[in-house]
């Protein structure tokens, strides 16, 4: 039985624990055991088996007298950018090496044990998520401690910054795990790594405890093998933190579980998604998008209008523009969030210095990785005296115009589709030495971050290389319920969120 | 408009980084680059358009979420200061601070 | 603004304000640390207030109620909406590497400062006072060559207020920080503890010939006495005129007055003072305020110090001098009118305040709220004094004896009877009765012949002893306008 423990996803293995069909002392040494088998992905950055089994003894303690909260018990791993108690938090950086937050994430404490009166879901944390430096990056190979691996192909990047979360998630790591997605993060590598990530509305999830990268972008969600799974775990991490986030939305919990099965109102049940509306952005479906991924989109595509949905072409114009607004936005939140790394209260402080000013420098440039500085340079740059109206309005102006545009697409539509990437995921290192290809990489991405829409990535099929890929759904504010029903809805009647990488399948022999 | 190795010192001087001579070249390479497509934004038109600076404004209005002035935050000096590089006395350490 | 402007060695002073005032608020501005003073080092940062990775602000709605409540004070626009932003430079004691603070729309708007400076009303208009976090403190005692860092003082909330250059003198910028004083901590906004650093005074400074524009600046920092205010404003005049008269021009910079010298000397320059990259801040959503909520402050608002000062010279009669010392505190000024309305003539209440009380006050070292002769036993005592019952001067006896033996009293009857007891015991009543005082007067002539005579011949000095004798024979009691009336009609 505990042979495929690893093979359940959350839900499953909810039941299973609820059920008393195995314990989650036993669930989380059958994981670490198999984090072990797979350190080669370096999907992990910390794993402390002592603590990660004494909170699954806690939960078995609680299920023993009487409680049963939704996520009891169930081991997941939290992205390093989530700050926790039990284990170091580094968000990749060597800045942060070994640094222990003496607080945990709001997420985090929401997840597990709960924190200011609120219950908690009851998770048990596995362990901390490899992830690109400071959450900079789309390949995981930003990471100070060495990249993750792509479960579908080892040589080819799981994708960024959240890839550890996809790699662990895809490689039956760990069932679920949280992630954080600024202009991408986690629908791009759910979608390079075959897994289901969902990024709600700006603002649902709590910020309080996420090592900041752009403030105004940034958002937790779940990464996980299905859009069922996922409504799990956001159900649990969503919700106001009036006392920690002042930019948390003040709109209450939902059970994002709730009318899943059920199809859409007026619709049958064997056309659950008759009368949604999906709008294709025609600037989506252009020329930079690779064969591979446009047929397999396409096809995932046919597939919701076998379920009752109707394809509506719509246009997002300033596409393209997202790229330089979100380039100039999120370097320039950064380069201020970032001021905090000084090596005078935490973090890596240099061994020689000659004064102050000295000891500032050179601690930051030896903790900080390239990509970090070149945007905390492009940052540094954009809000600096005399460029701040070209540059830094300029790019919100550009912002509220990105966001009128999808108000103006949602008139016709009830959700946006198309592809999460132009491309499959490519091989590590490839984007190392042209960090502007990288960027361009994020086209499909970062319109909605900018908007702070919700944002899905469902598994679509494979393209070039046998690699996943993965179709992006983009709803309207606060429309995660209705994200997560048209993914479930696709999800029963494909089974490419099933498909493991073969990688896996050996090690489960072995 | 493209930017000189004396920009990126002068940058790298406000940011508090060191770079040194190759890495200012390389940097300065990528930034330029950069800016090359930051320059399409000159050509839309967004007079009177309002920054978007909270990305909810568009759906919602956006106040200050303010709080009672209650004092609930223990000491935790201890576990504040468990990850600091130079402590004495309770103060963080830093080299000579002159004024 | 010039009407008062007078000229040094031909040159004119142009000083404007930067004043920041900590906001007597229990936690922090961003975080629910404490604010109290003194505590150990770092015992009063909490994560917030560290920057520990993952923290974020969250705003004291109490701080805005001060902001609000100064802005009321001043006749200033509260604005309906106003944006914090990130002032980005480093240095140890900012521990996000940035300061949040306002910048492009502060909180409060406009508004003005009005004073007496001598016996002219002066004012000096304010641009704007905003709300920002303190930092901490670079503690620079020698640690083998480092400095210590106390971060206790870190998001301690402050409202910085600031003039345009419409100050003249040194005496004027001390005019002006003492009313800015008076009303911050009148509404009760800020504690005032000037050696606390509640209230610190930065001038900026500088001078020109009389129609040049203005001169460069220099920025005199953390004036934190008035006494130290008054010096280094004039210390910096002298300097700026003998620079130009030398013809050497100024620069701006940051200065320090240093109270042993009794000298300015120019800082350190932070760096890159320059370029500090302000941006709204996106952890923090506008600050919206309601006029509704204004209007509820405004209902609270005391009556202000100006205001109060002149009705009591309206209601009164009292002149600007007395009104504006009762008018010094709160304290001060409830218990003045208390006084008049226990039945005390206004006029003797205020110079009975301003000077027996308050030097009995002083010499004990109390504040008036503490005095232990409630405002209605000297209320009733005055009134004893102007119904002729004792003599001013006796009266001050009896207010020791008040002061000595502190007792409760209800009401004005109460207190009366109170003061009649102590007039009594003490036997200082003044005597009334004209027959017995006539009786006394016959024996006084009878028994001084020698001093008739000679007064009779014209000699003054002759009735002024003759007055002795009868205060004498009545132990001091008599009323001596009396006596002399009845002595010259005796006298013929």
């Amino acid at each position: 039985m505990s042979m495929d423990l690893h093979q359940m996803g959350v839900a499953e293995l909810a039941a299973a624990l609820a059920a008393g069909r195995v314990s989650s002392v036993e669930a989380t040494q059958a994981l670490l055991q198999r984090v072990r088998a797979h350190e080669g992905l370096g999907a992990f950055l910390a794993v402390d088996e002592a603590a990660s089994l004494a909170q699954a003894r806690q939960a078995d303690e609680r299920r023993a007298r009487g409680e049963h909260t939704p996520l009891l018990g169930v081991p997941i791993a939290h992205k390093d950018v989530f700050v926790t108690r039990d284990f170091p938090t580094t968000a990749g950086s060597r800045m942060l090496a070994g640094y222990r937050s003496p607080f945990d994430a709001t997420v985090v404490a929401r997840l597990g044990g709960g924190a200011d009166g609120h219950p908690g879901a009851g998770a048990v944390t596995l362990g901390k998520l490899n992830c690109d430096e400071f959450a900079m990056g789309s390949g995981n190979d930003n990471s100070a401690f060495g990249p993750a691996r792509n479960p579908w192909d080892p040589a080819r990047v799981p994708g960024g910054s959240s890839g550890g979360s996809a790699a662990a998630v895809a490689a039956r790591l760990v069932p679920g795990a949280t992630g954080t997605d600024t202009g991408g993060s986690i629908r791009q590598p759910a979608a390079f790594c075959g897994v289901t990530g969902i990024k709600p509305t700006y603002g649902r999830c709590s910020r309080y405890g996420m090592v900041a990268y752009a403030s105004s972008l940034d958002q937790a969600g779940p990464i996980a093998r299905s859009a069922l799974d996922c409504a799990l775990l956001l159900s649990a991490m969503a919700g106001p933190d009036p006392d920690r986030d002042s930019t948390s939305l003040d709109r209450p919990a939902e059970d994002y579980t709730r009318g899943l099965d059920e199809p859409l109102p007026g619709a049958s049940a064997g056309r659950p998604l008759q009368g949604l509306r999906i709008g294709l952005p025609t600037e989506f479906f252009g020329a930079g998008c690779s064969a591979d991924v446009q047929a397999a989109v396409r096809a995932a595509l046919a597939e919701f209008e076998r379920l009752g949905a109707t394809l509506v072409d719509v246009s997002l114009p300033r596409t393209e523009l997202a790229i330089p607004a979100y380039y100039i936005i999120a370097p320039a939140e950064a380069s201020s969030n970032l001021g905090r790394y000084d090596g005078v209260r935490y973090g890596h402080r240099a061994a020689e210095y000659t004064d102050l000013l000295d000891m500032y420098r050179r601690s930051r440039s030896e903790g900080f990785g390239a990509e970090v500085q070149r945007r905390i340079l492009i940052g540094t740059y954009v809000l600096s005296h005399g460029y701040y109206d070209a540059y830094y309005l300029k790019a919100q102006q550009i912002r509220r115009l990105i966001a009128e545009d999808f108000l103006r697409a949602f008139e016709q539509c009830d959700l946006i589709a198309g592809p999460v990437a132009p491309t499959v995921a490519w091989a590590i290192g490839d984007k190392a030495d042209d960090p502007l290809s990288a960027y361009l990489a994020d086209i499909y991405t970062l319109p909605a971050s900018l908007a702070g829409l919700p944002g899905m990535s469902v598994p679509a099929g494979f393209g070039a290389g046998g690699l996943p890929v993965g179709l992006q759904l983009i709803g309207p504010h606060l429309a995660e319920s209705r994200l997560l029903h048209a993914a479930h809805q696709f999800q029963r009647a494909t089974d490419w969120h099933t498909r493991a990488p073969a990688s896996v399948t050996l090690s489960r022999q072995a | 408009m493209s930017l000189t190795l004396q920009d990126v010192d002068r940058l790298a001087h406000l940011a508090r980084l060191a770079l040194d001579g190759p890495t200012a070249e390389r940097m300065l390479g990528q930034l330029n680059a950069f800016f090359d497509i930051v320059e399409q934004m000159k050509a839309v038109d967004t007079t009177g358009v309002v920054p978007l600076a909270h990305p909810v404004e568009v759906f919602t209005d956006v106040a200050l979420r303010l709080r009672d002035d209650v004092v609930s935050e223990p000491d935790r000096r201890e576990a504040n200061q468990a990850s600091a590089p130079a402590v004495e006395d309770g103060l963080y350490l830093v080299p000579r601070v002159i004024e | 603004m010039t009407s008062a402007s007078f000229l040094v060695q031909g040159y004119e002073v142009v000083i404007g304000f930067e004043t920041h005032a900590q906001l007597a608020t229990r936690s922090k501005i961003f975080s629910r640390a404490a604010t109290a003073f003194g505590a150990a080092p770092n015992t009063q940062a909490c994560a917030v207030d560290l920057a520990l990775p993952g923290t974020l602000p969250v705003m004291n709605r109490a701080a805005v109620e001060c902001a609000i409540r100064f802005g009321l004070a001043v006749g200033a626009h509260v604005a309906p909406r106003s944006v914090f932003a990130r002032k980005n430079y480093f240095y140890p004691d900012l521990p996000k590497g940035y300061q949040i603070s306002q910048y492009e729309i502060p909180v409060v708007q406009g508004g003005a400062i009005q004073f007496y400076l001598g016996d002219e009303l002066r004012t000096v208009r304010l641009v704007r006072a905003h709300l920002e976090e303190d930092a901490g403190k670079s503690l620079h005692e020698d640690f083998h060559g480092m400095s210590g860092i106390d971060l206790n003082r870190a998001g301690t909330p402050l409202l910085e207020i600031v003039t345009e250059p419409d100050i003249r003198s040194s005496a004027e910028a001390v005019a002006y920080a003492k009313e800015l004083h008076k009303i911050v901590t009148w509404i009760g906004i800020c504690d005032g503890n000037m050696q606390e650093g509640s209230f610190r005074c930065d001038a900026n400074v500088s001078v020109r010939k009389p129609g040049q524009p203005l001169g460069t600046r220099r920025e005199i920092k953390n004036l934190n006495s008035f006494k130290f205010m008054q010096q280094a404003i004039d210390y910096e005049v002298r300097w700026q005129i003998e620079q130009l008269e030398d013809g050497h021009a100024i620069e701006q910079a940051t200065v320090l007055f240093d109270p042993d010298t009794g000298e300015t000397r120019a800082m350190r320059t932070k760096e890159d003072a320059a370029d500090y990259r302000y941006f709204p801040d996106p952890d923090l959503p506008p600050l919206v305020i309601p006029a509704d909520w204004v209007a509820r402050v405004q209902s609270e608002m005391p009556e202000l110090p100006r205001a109060m000062a002149e009705r009591l010279v309206r209601e009164h009669g009292l002149p600007d001098y007395d009104a504006t010392t009762l008018t010094q505190s709160p304290a001060m000024a409830a218990y003045f009118e208390a006084t008049v309305r226990a039945g005390a003539a206004p006029k003797a209440a205020s110079n009975w305040i301003m000077g027996e009380v308050s030097r009995r006050l002083n010499a004990a070292e109390i504040g008036i709220e503490a005095c232990p002769v409630a405002p209605v036993l000297l209320g009733a005592l005055l009134q004893r004094v102007s119904d002729g019952t004792v003599s001013n001067n006796a009266a001050k006896q009896v207010f020791d004896a008040l002061w000595a033996e502190p007792v409760g009293v209800q009401d004005g009857s109460a207190a009366l009877a109170r003061v009649d007891a102590v007039i009594a015991a003490k036997g200082l009543r003044q005597m009334n009765d004209t027959g017995a005082l006539e009786a006394i007067i016959a024996q006084v002539i009878a028994a001084n012949e020698k001093n008739v005579a000679e007064y009779r011949a014209g000699k003054d000095r002759a009735f002024n002893a003759l007055v002795g004798q009868v205060m004498k024979a009545t132990q001091g009691k008599a009323n001596p306008q009396q006596v002399n009336e009845l002595l010259k009609r005796a006298l013929g």
